[in-house]
Formats: structure tokens, C-alpha cells, sequence
């Protein structure tokens, strides 16, 4: 079987395979070390820094490049984390349903009604800021989201007859949810999961932005981005540089998400044709 | 108004006091029971421990949790939210003035936006599938890509730095006339209409193509009439209700946004004074911002549904 890939959905595959490989070999492909003073404060672009430095004299591609693996790894890291735990809960409370369902599903409605920036941030000025914090906070505040998606795809789903079935032969709870309503469930929620993932880097990159996440000598995007602003007032377009590769990253995401989205789509109405 | 329609509204109504008393338990659980001591998290690792003893007396920390819960409450319904725990200024007298000047901001976004929003939906309906829906869908993926401070900061560097229309810091006073505020907070307005232009447009769009697959669309059109007529006489009556529910979701929206927006162009408002205090570890103020905004957020939502209640005129007459 051939697949044909749209255009700019391979683009947004490349691009994308671009980001996460300069996440994964950041320090192979850095020129200088990421805390390195390597010259004067904001020189221009230059053969010897090819995106010239930031406010304190560090080589800015550096920065971006080690800014790249810490915004990708806590996007994904809270991507995994929201999208295991919201499915597993809303597939869990479709089969158990009554009460759980119900406790469940009111619980996610009330955490849904205080906006998710604001809760972080009330959450954020008691814990202290640590990386893996960062990740749980962002992740159980998205999984409310997952939640609902997982919860309306899963109610679909069980009252198929397979899942009928496989009731009435006496399987477990947790077979149902594993290998009957999870495989069914996974097509629409995999073209999600691009679009989480966005969020969470569009999350973490406003918290650090703010100067409430990635606190130095770590650095991503958003602090890249806080770092140099004041350098934005006297025409140094250092700030720019994270800021557009935060926007090509979510752009070439939501390509591929789109492609997934609309050849599940088109697979359901294959089969239901 | 029949009983019926009443009854629902007031359904909603008491459904938004509730959430209100929710999220008010949710923001003060947040701060309070989390783990680790808030007295120590305040003051850091290196504090004494008489310091934190003493700190913890001040807050009232050695009382239970319910009853410092219904004391925040009260007060806080009340407008006393206590003093600042970094200067020691009254919480309630900065956030009223930093309310307005926030309220300020997003209605001018708002009064800008919602008109835009509306036509650009409009358009993309009537030119469904052709070159300006397509202009208008690839336009809101671009903004939902971007995270609001970069929209920010391109807007900043070109329009104040380079072409020098607009000062690139938003200062604001009393002593402004409304012209002078009008000027100082227009980047700011304009960073805000984008970022929920984009939601609003394909919300609207959404909202209207869904009513022009109606039956008795298709007899207007059926009747000769122009396409533009069938849209503005018959598809947008008709989708008022879902469009006043976009705007208001949007408003909610708006809301989240100026707290960024905001700290980027250091506007004295909601948004940067819980930033601040965010950083400085300032429970109370960020109790009481927080609170505020989750309020406007939930009584946003309210006024969406039960607009959605009195314009659906299916619920009008009962069967």
C-alpha cells in the first residue's frame, strides 16, 4: 500500500524532525556551552554566531538549541503524562459509570472552570519552580482536557456490541478498557495529542516567559525570549528568535495534526459508508 | 418571560454561585494544603525558625484550614482581602484601581474585536471554500500557533521601535485624558483583537455554516434570493444565539490573555500585579487575584449559557 503525504503536512514532518533532533543532540550540535560568555552583549549576526549573542554575551544559537531540548522535553514529558492519565481515567469511568463516572466527570468540570493560567500560577506561588514540577502541574491541569475528548469518544465506543461481547463472556474491567474500548479510542485521540502537545509548548513557553518556569542556568524558548526583551526597545531583534521558532514548531505540529485528523477521519467514513 | 424560561435561568444562575463558592475552595485549597509549609516557602530555605513561627502567627496559619477558609471568604466578599505580605499595603485599594484599568483594556479588545470577528466570519461564509475563507483559515492557524507575547513583541518591535507610531510602554494615569489613554494602551488592543480574533472568526464561521444547512435555507435560496440576502436575512437571525455565546466564551478567553499581554507592555493592571506577586511568593495578593479572575472567567460562562437559554426559541414555548 502506498500513502500519499500532502504536501504540507510533509513539511511539517520535516520540520518538526528538524526540532526534535536538535532537542535530542543539543549538545553535539551547540558551537559553544550554554552558559558561556563568548562576546560582547547583542552582537549581530555573524559567521562566528550565526544568530549573534543575547544580553549577557552568550552565543544566542546556543542558547536556542539547549532552549530547544528544554521546551520539547517538557512539552512532551507533559503531554505523555496528561494524555496516560486523562485517558485512562475518563475510559475507566465510562466502564465503571454510576457514581464514578459522575464524581469524576463534575470533579474535571469545576478544575475546568478556573482558567488553566491562572490556576498555575496560584499553584506556582507556593510550590517551589523545579523542572519536574513544572511537568506534573502542566500535565494534571491539561489531562481535565483529555478528560472530556476520551470521556465522549469512550461513551461511543461502549455501547458497541464487541464491548458487549465481551462483557457477557465475563471479561474484567480492566481487559474491557485495555483491549476492547483503548484500541478503538486511540485513532481521534492521536490526532489530539498534536495538538496538546502545542499547548503544553505554548504553556511552559509563557510560564518561563513570565518568570515562572524553566528558572536559569536552564533555559527555554519563553526565557530566551524574557531574557532579551529589553533589548527589543533599541531595535536588537534577539527576542524574535525563539518567538518564531516557538510559532514554526506549533505551525508544522498542527500540519501533521491536521493530516492525522482528516485521514481518521475519512477511515471512519470509509467504513461507515 | 414564561415560568419554564425563568426557571432555568435561575437554574443556571444558582448553578454559578455554586461554581463561584467551588473555585473559591479550589484557589484557597491551591495555596493553602498544598505540601510543604507556606510560611517556609514564603521566606526560603534559609529562614530561622522563629521567623517562620512568627510568620505563621501572622498569617494565622495555626488556625484549622476551614475556618481561615471561611474567614478569606468573608472578608473577601466583603472587598477586604487582608494586606499585601511584601509591603503590607492593602490588597482591596490596588486591585480596584488595577481592576479598571484592566476592564479598560480588554473592552476596548472587545469593542474592536467582536464587530471584526463577526464580519470576517460573515465573509468566509459567503466566499466558503474560495480564496478569502481560505485567507481567513490560514490566518487562524497562524495566531492559534503563536503564543500571545510573541504576537506581542513582533508588534512591539515593528510598530513602536521601528516605525515609532506608538510608545512601546503602556503607561497609564488619572491625569491622561481619553485620547492620551486611547493612544498609550492602542498596541496593547491591538495584540489582544488578534489573539482572540482568531478563535472568534472560526467560532462565528463554525456557528453559521452549521445554520446554513438548515431546511428553510435552502428554500430561501430555492425562493431566488441573493446569497448575501439569504446570510444577513436568514442564516445570522438564526445564529444570533450561538454567536453571542462565541463572544462571551471569547471574552472569557480574553480575560487569560491580558495577564500576558499586560506584562509585555507593563500596563498597571490585574494581570501584571498577580505576575508580580507571583514571583515574590505574595500569598494573599495572589488569593485575591486569583479569585477575581476565576470570578469574571465563571460569570462570563454564566452569561453565555443563559443568553444561549433566553435567545433559543425553542425553549419559548413549551410542548
Amino acid at each position: 500500500m502506498t500513502m500519499r503525504i500532502p504536501v504540507s503536512a510533509l513539511i511539517g514532518l520535516t520540520m518538526m524532525a528538524f526540532f526534535f533532533s536538535l532537542a535530542v543532540f543539543a549538545p553535539l550540535i551547540a558551537p559553544y556551552g550554554i552558559g558561556e560568555v563568548v562576546g560582547d552583549v547583542w552582537e549581530p549576526m555573524s559567521a562566528k554566531h550565526w544568530l549573534g549573542t543575547d544580553n549577557i554575551g552568550r552565543d544566542l544559537l546556543t542558547r536556542m538549541i539547549y532552549g530547544a531540548r528544554t521546551t520539547i522535553f517538557i512539552a512532551s514529558a507533559a503531554t505523555v503524562l496528561s494524555f496516560t492519565l486523562g485517558t485512562l481515567l475518563a475510559l475507566s469511568a465510562v466502564v465503571l459509570g454510576g457514581w464514578v463516572d459522575m464524581a469524576l466527570s463534575r470533579f474535571i468540570d469545576l478544575i475546568m472552570t478556573i482558567p488553566t493560567l491562572i490556576f498555575a500560577l496560584v499553584v506556582l506561588s507556593v510550590v517551589p519552580t523545579s523542572i519536574l514540577i513544572l511537568i506534573v502541574l502542566m500535565g494534571l491541569l491539561d489531562t481535565t482536557r483529555v478528560y472530556r475528548l476520551a470521556r465522549a469518544v469512550a461513551v461511543d465506543i461502549n455501547v458497541m456490541d464487541y464491548v458487549e461481547a465481551a462483557r457477557l463472556r465475563g471479561e474484567g474491567t480492566r481487559w474491557i478498557v485495555l483491549r476492547e474500548i483503548l484500541p478503538n479510542a486511540l485513532s481521534p485521540l492521536v490526532a489530539e495529542l498534536g495538538l496538546r502537545f502545542i499547548f503544553m509548548v505554548l504553556f511552559i513557553s509563557t510560564l518561563s516567559f513570565l518568570g515562572l518556569g524553566v528558572l536559569p542556568p536552564d533555559t527555554d524558548w519563553g526565557a530566551i525570549v524574557k531574557e532579551n526583551k529589553e533589548g527589543l526597545v533599541y531595535g536588537i531583534p534577539a527576542a524574535l528568535a525563539p518567538a518564531v521558532a516557538i510559532a514554526t514548531l506549533a505551525i508544522s505540529v498542527n500540519l501533521v495534526a491536521d493530516w492525522v485528523l482528516n485521514r481518521t477521519t475519512s477511515l471512519k467514513g470509509g467504513r461507515n459508508a | 418571560m414564561p415560568t419554564h424560561l425563568i426557571l432555568l435561568v435561575i437554574q443556571r444562575l444558582a448553578l454559578g454561585v455554586l461554581l463561584l463558592l467551588a473555585s473559591s475552595v479550589l484557589i484557597f485549597a491551591g495555596t493553602q494544603i498544598l505540601p510543604g509549609d507556606v510560611a517556609q516557602a514564603v521566606l526560603g530555605q534559609a529562614a530561622t525558625p522563629e521567623a517562620i513561627a512568627n510568620l505563621r502567627e501572622e498569617m494565622g496559619l495555626n488556625e484549622p484550614a476551614v475556618s481561615r477558609y471561611l474567614k478569606w471568604l468573608f472578608g473577601a466578599v466583603q472587598g477586604d482581602f487582608g494586606n499585601a505580605l511584601t509591603n503590607g499595603a492593602d490588597i482591596g485599594a490596588s486591585i480596584s484601581k488595577r481592576l479598571g484599568n484592566t476592564l479598560f483594556l480588554a473592552l476596548w479588545a472587545a469593542v474592536i474585536s467582536v464587530p471584526l470577528a463577526i464580519l470576517l466570519g460573515l465573509i468566509a461564509v459567503r466566499f466558503r471554500n474560495r480564496w478569502p475563507d481560505r485567507l481567513v483559515s490560514a490566518m487562524s492557524l497562524a495566531t492559534i500557533s503563536v503564543p500571545e507575547f510573541v504576537i506581542g513583541y513582533v508588534f512591539m518591535f515593528f510598530v513602536a521601535v521601528k516605525l515609532r507610531w506608538v510608545p512601546s510602554v503602556s503607561m497609564i494615569n488619572d491625569s491622561m485624558s481619553l485620547m492620551q489613554k486611547l493612544q498609550s494602551i492602542a498596541l496593547p488592543v491591538i495584540v489582544l483583537t488578534f489573539v482572540v480574533l482568531a478563535h472568534m472568526m472560526r467560532m462565528t464561521r463554525a456557528a453559521i455554516l452549521n445554520v446554513m444547512e438548515s431546511p428553510y435555507i435552502e428554500t430561501a435560496e430555492l425562493k431566488g434570493l441573493s446569497r448575501f440576502a439569504v446570510i444577513t436575512r436568514h442564516a445570522l437571525p438564526n445564529s444570533i444565539a450561538p454567536i453571542v455565546n462565541v463572544v462571551m466564551l471569547n471574552l472569557a478567553y480574553l480575560v487569560v490573555g491580558v495577564v500576558v499581554v499586560e506584562v509585555i507592555f507593563v500596563y498597571p493592571g490585574m494581570g501584571q500585579y498577580l505576575v508580580d506577586h507571583v514571583a515574590k511568593r505574595d500569598i494573599p495578593v495572589v488569593q485575591a487575584a486569583g479569585l477575581i479572575f476565576a470570578s469574571v472567567y465563571i460569570l462570563l460562562n454564566m452569561a453565555a449559557d443563559i443568553i444561549g437559554i433566553v435567545a433559543n426559541p425553542r425553549l419559548r414555548h413549551p410542548k
